[in-house]
């Protein structure tokens, strides 16, 4: 059962002039979250913008003694909502309904867990990476973005014990490209003996890529997508996506309720929105 | 104190309802509010078949308030009687079923369904959608047809029937007098408002049905305004929606003529808000002195006005 809570801004850290790290006191909200759900944000107080904004629980915050205290959220600027979260004040309170939504499956040893991240899309894979190496899962990040500035909070990733493969489109970090170009060479590589699961997040030409990789190289991949939300909850219809229904006619699904996260081959990827 | 109010023959334990296509099929939040504790839940649109809806971007944010274009989505009446109704019975919810048609006979054919089964406490009369081209708003657009659709359906159906009108045309209170005299217990209004957002840079339309309905606080002051018209047109109960976010709002509509109303878009915001809702009303009715809630519906007092606001 999701909550709403009215947390306040611990800290709003700058990580370029689009990027930030919103830390948020939530300890219920965090206590309650499983890798790879969302919260819903209002991010003013007012109506006017009136709607809250889906974001993927970025990384679960605790006290000295592990305990839960809260949650932070990687924010990139883009329209009003996110602007005013950008702008986001320590002290200054934002209202934080959740968490929401299926959450990612981690799988377990021998089975691998190799993540494919672009842009603000890494912020699920905190949490998954988190529930990963606590069952000693040996996984590896693909991370891609557009320049070497974009690219975040890497190091906390290799403290888990994740494997970053890098990847910037202007060549500043990693490899020159797009991340599924490191995903594809990796997958060459690896005997089919060897389970493999994949979970994607970040743009959606990204995601159908990988999808298509997956495919292609008969591992499964789930996604977690990014929708227009009204309400979180299963209530406006409105986050829908189109999936394949065996043989009938395709469906639309919310993405609020029964994802975000999907089984990359029920979707129609020519009808994803992006 | 006293919450309840009275649309016909059914007694509401309070005037909040959720208002249909913003609340799911109702069990969707079953788990962030007990269902018995609003004064009713008007369902997702039903008609008599499944229907996918439109493509996605289905809503769209505007200045204190939202598009939507979903197109109807739903899953058919003969699905929701089997599948969602026994969990609404079993959480005590009054039910309002919105119904939708793209003839009379198919409305005729829905209120019969719901009219076997236990558990349907009124038939919403959806003649109103502005985002689908058959049927519907063809309806309510046109007082014969409105006059048709509702005298039609209370021929089949012991069940109250409550057509829901469109602001979008020139006098809703003609639509409200045609409902009346149809044989309508009441009428609810208003549905959205037809409205459209462009991107000036790439100069496209932002929904994919291009119009959608507009709704939140952004169109209040305009619904208050047509359920006041028709207050003054009929003698039905008038159950009032439009942008409704907080207890004030629901006593502006009260006072304006409402006996009951709708929150709908406010549910997006804050899915717990029907307590605070509730809690603002009484405090409104112990600072007031007011013992029963339903005393308040239609005492507009326009013999004065009210100035205390200019200095605000």
């Amino acid at each position: 059962m999701p909550i709403d809570v009215d947390a306040t801004v611990i800290a709003n850290t700058r990580l370029s002039d689009d990027y930030s790290v919103l830390a948020l006191e939530a300890p219920d909200v965090a206590s309650l979250a499983e890798p790879g759900q969302f919260v819903m944000i209002k991010p003013s107080a007012g109506v006017d913008p009136l709607l809250r904004r889906p974001f993927s629980i970025f990384e679960i915050l605790r006290d000295a003694n592990g305990s839960p205290t809260g949650i932070s959220l990687l924010n990139k600027r883009i329209g009003i909502g996110t602007a005013l979260l950008y702008e986001a004040t320590p002290g200054s309170r934002l209202g934080c309904l959740g968490p929401l939504g299926r959450p990612f499956e981690p799988v377990s040893p021998p089975a691998e867990a190799w993540m494919v991240a672009g842009g603000v899309g890494l912020a699920p894979f905190v949490t998954l990476s988190e529930a990963l190496s606590a069952r000693g899962t040996k996984s590896r990040l693909f991370y891609g973005a557009r320049k070497s500035s974009d690219l975040t909070h890497v190091d906390l990733f290799e403290r888990l014990g994740v494997e970053a493969v890098l990847a910037t489109e202007d060549g500043s970090r990693g490899m020159h490209g797009f991340v599924t170009a490191a995903l594809e060479a990796a997958l060459r590589a690896t005997p089919q003996s060897q389970e493999i699961r994949l979970y994607a997040c970040g743009p959606t030409p990204m995601m159908r890529a990988v999808a298509k990789l997956a495919a292609a190289h008969g591992r499964r991949c789930d996604v977690s997508l990014e929708q227009v939300m009204g309400c979180g909850l299963g209530g406006c219809y409105s986050c829908v996506v189109l999936t394949h229904t065996g043989g009938g006619a395709p469906h639309f699904v919310r993405s609020c309720i029964d994802g975000p996260v999907f089984d990359a081959t029920r979707i129609l990827w020519d009808a994803l929105v992006h | 104190m006293d919450l309840s109010v009275s649309i016909g023959s059914l007694t509401l334990a309070n005037p909040l309802i959720a208002a249909s296509g913003c609340f799911g099929y109702g069990v969707e939040y079953a788990d962030v509010v007990d269902l018995s504790t609003l004064g009713g839940v008007a369902v997702k649109g039903l008609f008599l078949a499944e229907r996918e809806g439109h493509p996605p971007p289905r809503i769209v944010e505007t200045p204190a308030g939202m598009l939507n274009a979903i197109g109807l989505q739903g899953i058919g009446v003969h699905r929701f009687v089997r599948e969602k109704l026994p969990e609404l019975r079993d959480r005590r919810a009054v039910v309002f079923v919105n119904i939708c048609g793209t003839t009379v006979d198919e409305y005729c054919e829905i209120a019969r369904i719901l009219s076997d089964h236990e558990g349907v406490a009124a038939i919403e009369l959806n003649i109103s959608c502005p985002n689908i081209k058959e049927g519907g708003i063809t309806f309510g657009c046109d007082l014969n047809g409105t006059h048709n659709v509702v005298s039609a359906v209370r021929k089949v159906t012991p069940l109250p029937v409550i057509p829901k009108l469109t602001p979008n045309v020139t006098n809703v209170a003609s639509f409200a007098r045609a409902a009346e005299a149809a044989g309508a217990d009441a009428v609810s209004l208003v549905n959205t408002f037809l409205a459209m957002a462009i991107d000036v840079h790439t100069r496209r339309p932002k929904l994919t049905n291009i119009v959608g309905g507009l709704s939140g606080p952004a169109i209040r002051p305009i619904a208050v305004r047509m359920v006041y018209e028709c207050r003054q047109a009929v003698k039905l109960p008038i159950i009032g929606m439009g942008g409704i976010m907080t207890a004030d709002d629901v006593l502006e509509f009260m006072i304006a003529g409402a006996t009951a109303v709708q929150v709908g878009t406010a549910n997006f915001v804050d899915p717990f808000i029907w307590k605070k809702i509730l809690d603002g009303l009484r405090d409104y009715m112990t600072s007031h002195n007011i013992e029963r809630l339903s005393s308040m519906t239609g005492t507009i007092d326009t013999t004065k006005r009210e100035t205390a606001w200019i200095s605000s």
